[in-house]
Parts: structure tokens; C-alpha cells; sequence
């Protein structure tokens, strides 16, 4: 299904966002072959339930055989036979800066993946296609890096406290002020870590008679905090402005569940990009259904900022709107900027409010300084206020890579998923044996990806996910 | 040079139905049996398609003759 949408002045540049449809026969394959996995699954089973296999991974204990199952669900089936098979694709170590090119330990297992035993040898300068590193600012050399050192042996490593006791110095401030200028907003917040960021404040914002509505794909934080918040949930379906704009005017005439009384606040959450499928949000009309219906907007630009726009500020300059539009603008500074953490923005009541009532403002450690340096340092290059041109030449260029990869990708004839300006390339294969194959090969070539299966994504829709980086040069692109 | 990419495409053809039945994932003894279960279960289906589809063809064709030729075949 194609969308491309000229929305009668809403939009000012072409909005291409694909989703192509399984193949017919790609789809009956797909369950072929998980349902012969499942035959041997369960003869697998069959043979450790009657001793004649040795039986390598978690059981209950002899005494607790007469407990309710712990290990009979779908989840743990599904782990024990297929995730087992095929282990050896994730959570390999590496031992350099994931940069472009990044250093791997070599892992061998005799046992088909129950263990794994170390070479001893490096795989050196594997193209790194896996990290988030879209603007490059992962190195160990430069001036980020020199800027951090410094201080580093000026201020440490530790900061042994949370924001509000003892642990708020200058640098802080600086970060803080520095973000607020950066996004154009008129206040920012910075905290430690981005999933804390997300499940922390979301509470301290919505409550109790209160309305969300969220996007079916949102991220584990999101749905996280939505949930300690307790107010009600409602899910539309993925950039689906007419379910968008359905829910809204239901809420609204009707009001709460049972005392029909007008919501308290409605808060939408959306994504700036979404990383399993790489597509936008559609931010004007989100915007435009904002102000019609009287609520709120929380925008969640974990991916998108420094990553899309001219400048690097984000998906709201993507499209060109005021980021005063935008109530609540929140983001992480572990993809683009090659440090940790998280940050919200917004008007300087809703920061001053936050800063005393967020949980993570009041019991979480604050930021470690040479990180902040790393942001302060990363930031000022991107907005050009160092005196050169580095950030804007690699912005340009992360948009350059993504658009010549996601080309030479569909002409090879992939289906790939996704707006066509999202450094997040989500390449379809549909069956589970080609997910491990794909892994193996592409590490035999020096080449590392990150392939994605069941319970991230639906079951005959699993994928392997690139994320181009601004460091990627022309001729890694082409191997 | 002939030989050698008859053998390459033969083998890319071997690698591509272990991938789409996921035998690529199982143990070498699974495989074996998965093998001969596939082979035995195929050449039925060919013996059968050898002894069977002539005569049910042959007799599809009688039929549809008779309704859309002519009657003087009707007594049969």
C-alpha cells in the first residue's frame, strides 16, 4: 500500500511511507516452516520428558514436579526450540567503540548453541550496520572525546547523588540550557536514562481520570509508563489518522467509562521514527487533530532527533512546524549523540513542575559529567557553534547514505518497510530460518546486523534492521 | 565451466528449500529424518500421480465429450 500524500498544504514535502504486503506464497512458506519446527519441537520435548535426550536447559526441581508448570507455555516452548537454534546471531561481544567498523569475539559452540566457548581470536573491522549511531559521534578520537577527558579528570566519574539532593552542578545546567536552545522550546530537563525518562514522567504528568492514546507500536518505556500512571488506555492503529481522529471524538462526546464525566486531560503519545518499522509520524496532522480536539501531544524523539531535518533538529523540523506546537518533547541522547540519557522539553511551568514532582528527578542518580560533556560538545558541533561545518556535513550525509541505500536496496529487489527518509531500514525476510542464516552470512562477509524475530515483532514478520550512520561511507554502503 | 555452474545452481537450489523448510536450523540427525520423511512422502505422491491421473483423465475426457459431442454415445 502506498501512501503518498500531498495533504492540501499540511504538508510541504512529499510524505512517501510503504508498507508492502506478504507475498501470498512467502506467508503459507513461513508457517510451513514453523510448523515443521514445531513437530520437531514437540519431538524434542518428547525425548527430554522421557530421558532418552539430556536436558540442557531450566526445569523445575524433582520436589516441585507437583507445582503448577513453570515452563509449559508458548513463550518458553518457543525459546527452548527455535531461540536456541539459532542463538549464536545476537548478543555477541564486541570489544572496540562501535563506530562505523567494530571489533567482534570470535564464539564457537559444539553444543548447538547451549554453550559457548571463546577462540580467543578478534574479528577486526566489521562494518557495523547494528548500533544507532546515526550522526557518528561513537568515536574514541576527536574533539568530543578530548572535551570528556578533560573533564573527566576535573570533575570524576561519579556524581553520588540523585538531582535534587547534591548531585546538580553546573554542567547540568549548561546541558540543560543548551537542549532548551537546541530544540527551541523554552525550557529542558535532562535525566540519566532514556527508558527512565519515558516510565518516570509519564506518571508524574497524567493520572488517574485521565485519557492516553497511544500508538500501537509504541516502545516498551512508553506503554511502561502509561501504565504506572493508571489513567485509561486506548490504542489507535499505526499512523492511522481516522482511528486517531475517531477515538478522539468518542472520548470527547462521551466522556469517562461510567461517570460520563469530560476527561481530565488527554495526552497523546506518539514516536518521532518508529526503529522496528522505520516509519514517520504524520506530525501535521497530529498536530492539526491537537488543536481541533483540545489535548495534548507528547512526541517521543528517541530516533529522530539529530537524525532528520535540515539541521538535525528533529522530526518537528522535518516537516517544518513550531516546536511550540509540540507540548511535551522528549528524547534520548544515546542514539544520535553518542552518549546516555534522556531529556524533556517544554514550557518552563511543565519543567519546573517536573523537576519537583518526576520520580526519576527525585531518587535517580543524575548524569555522570564526561557524559554531559560528551552531549555539550556533540550538541554545539551539530548547531555549528564550534566554528566548523562538521554537523552539517553529517547530517547531509546521513540523509545522503539513507536515501542511496534504501534505493540500491529496492532495486536488488528486497521489500523493505518505511518512509523513505529513515536511517532505520527494516529488510523483510519472512521465515525463521532465513533470520539465523542471514546473521551467519553477513558475519562471514564482515558485515554486522542486527536480524529481529518473534516476540519483537509478529510472527511471520520478522526482519533484519540496519541503521545507517552518518560515519558509513559510500564504499561500506556498497559491499 | 559448464559443470562447475550447473553444480553452483544446483547447490543454491538445495540451500534455498533447507531455508524455506528450516532444515536449516536442525540438527544433523533431524535433518536425516526430516530428508527421508520428505523423499518417501514425495515419491508416493509421484507413484501415485504415475498410476493414477492417466485413467481419471482419460475418463474426465469421456465424460465431457459425451455431454458436449453428441448422444449417440449415451447407451454407454
Amino acid at each position: 500500500i502506498n501512501h503518498i500524500v500531498h495533504n492540501g498544504g499540511l504538508y510541504k514535502r512529499p510524505f512517501n511511507e510503504a508498507f508492502e504486503e506478504t507475498p501470498m506464497l512467502v506467508a503459507v512458506l513461513t508457517y510451513v516452516g514453523y510448523g515443521v519446527l514445531t513437530l520437531f519441537g514437540y519431538l524434542r520435548d518428547f525425548m527430554r520428558q522421557w530421558k532418552i535426550e539430556k536436558c540442557q536447559n531450566a526445569t523445575e526441581r524433582e520436589e516441585q514436579k507437583d507445582f503448577v508448570p513453570l515452563y509449559q507455555d508458548f513463550e518458553n516452548f518457543y525459546n527452548r526450540n527455535l531461540y536456541m537454534r539459532i542463538r549464536d546471531s545476537w548478543n555477541r561481544p564486541i570489544c572496540s567503540v562501535p563506530g562505523a567498523k567494530v571489533d567482534m569475539m570470535e564464539r564457537v559452540s559444539h553444543d548447538y548453541n547451549w554453550t559457548f566457548t571463546y577462540t580467543g581470536r578478534v574479528i577486526k573491522d566489521i562494518i557495523n550496520m547494528g548500533s544507532y549511531n546515526y550522526l557518528g559521534f561513537a568515536q574514541n578520537a576527536g574533539t568530543c572525546q578530548e572535551a570528556a577527558a578533560k573533564v573527566l579528570s576535573q570533575y570524576g566519574a561519579g556524581v553520588c547523588s540523585t538531582r535534587q539532593e547534591m548531585g546538580n552542578l553546573d554542567k547540568h545546567e549548561e546541558l540543560e540550557k543548551l537542549v532548551a536552545r537546541f530544540l527551541g522550546v523554552e525550557s529542558a530537563m535532562a535525566y540519566g536514562m532514556g527508558f527512565a525518562t519515558n516510565s518516570m514522567n509519564i506518571p508524574a504528568l497524567v493520572g488517574k481520570g485521565c485519557l492516553i492514546l497511544s500508538d500501537e507500536l509504541n516502545h516498551a518505556s512508553l506503554v511502561l509508563g502509561a501504565r504506572l500512571s493508571g489513567a485509561t488506555i486506548r490504542i489507535f492503529k499505526h499512523n492511522n489518522m481516522q482511528s486517531l481522529e475517531k477515538l478522539l471524538k468518542d472520548a470527547i462526546v462521551h466522556g469517562q467509562p461510567r461517570t460520563r464525566r469530560p476527561w481530565k486531560k488527554i495526552l497523546i503519545l506518539v514516536e518521532g521514527i518508529y526503529s522496528m518499522e522505520g516509519s514517520i509520524v504524520r506530525l501535521p496532522e497530529v498536530i492539526a487533530l491537537k488543536k481541533k480536539y483540545k489535548s495534548y501531544l507528547y512526541l517521543d524523539e528517541a530516533h529522530s532527533i539529530g537524525a532528520l531535518g535540515p539541521t538535525g533538529r528533529g522530526v518537528v523540523e522535518y516537516f517544518g512546524l513550531n516546536p511550540e506546537d509540540v507540548d511535551v518533547m522528549m528524547g534520548t541522547f544515546t542514539k544520535s549523540f553518542g552518549a546516555a540519557g534522556g531529556y524533556i522539553g517544554g514550557k518552563k511551568e511543565l519543567i519546573d513542575y517536573l523537576r519537583t514532582y518526576s520520580h526519576s528527578a527525585v531518587y535517580a542518580t543524575s548524569m555522570s559529567p564526561p557524559v554531559v560533556e560528551q552531549i555539550i560538545t556533540s550538541m554545539k558541533c551539530i548547531m555549528g557553534e564550534d566554528g566548523t561545518t562538521v554537523g552539517k556535513a553529517r547530517v547531509q550525509q546521513l540523509a545522503e547514505n539513507t536515501r542511496y541505500f534504501r534505493r540500491r536496496l529496492k532495486e536488488m529487489g528486497f521489500i523493505i518497510y518505511g518512509n523513505e527518509d529513515s536511517p532505520v531500514v527494516p529488510l523483510m525476510l519472512y521465515m525463521p530460518a532465513k533470520i539465523g542464516a542471514f546473521g551467519r552470512e553477513m558475519l562471514k562477509r564482515n558485515i554486522g546486523v542486527v536480524v529481529v524475530g518473534f516476540p519483537a515483532t509478529p510472527i511471520i514478520e520478522s526482519r533484519a534492521r540496519f541503521c545507517l550512520s552518518a560515519a558509513h561511507t559510500k564504499e561500506m554502503l556498497d559491499t | 565451466m559448464d559443470m562447475k555452474r550447473v553444480k553452483d545452481y544446483i547447490y543454491w537450489l538445495y540451500y534455498q528449500y533447507l531455508l524455506i523448510t528450516c532444515s536449516y536450523v536442525l540438527e544433523p540427525w533431524e535433518r536425516s529424518m526430516f530428508h527421508t520423511i520428505t523423499v518417501t512422502v514425495f515419491a508416493m505422491v509421484v507413484y501415485t500421480a504415475y498410476v493414477f491421473v492417466p485413467i481419471h483423465v482419460r475418463l474426465a475426457f469421456e465424460f465431457f465429450s459425451q455431454i458436449f459431442g453428441g448422444h449417440p454415445e449415451s447407451t454407454v
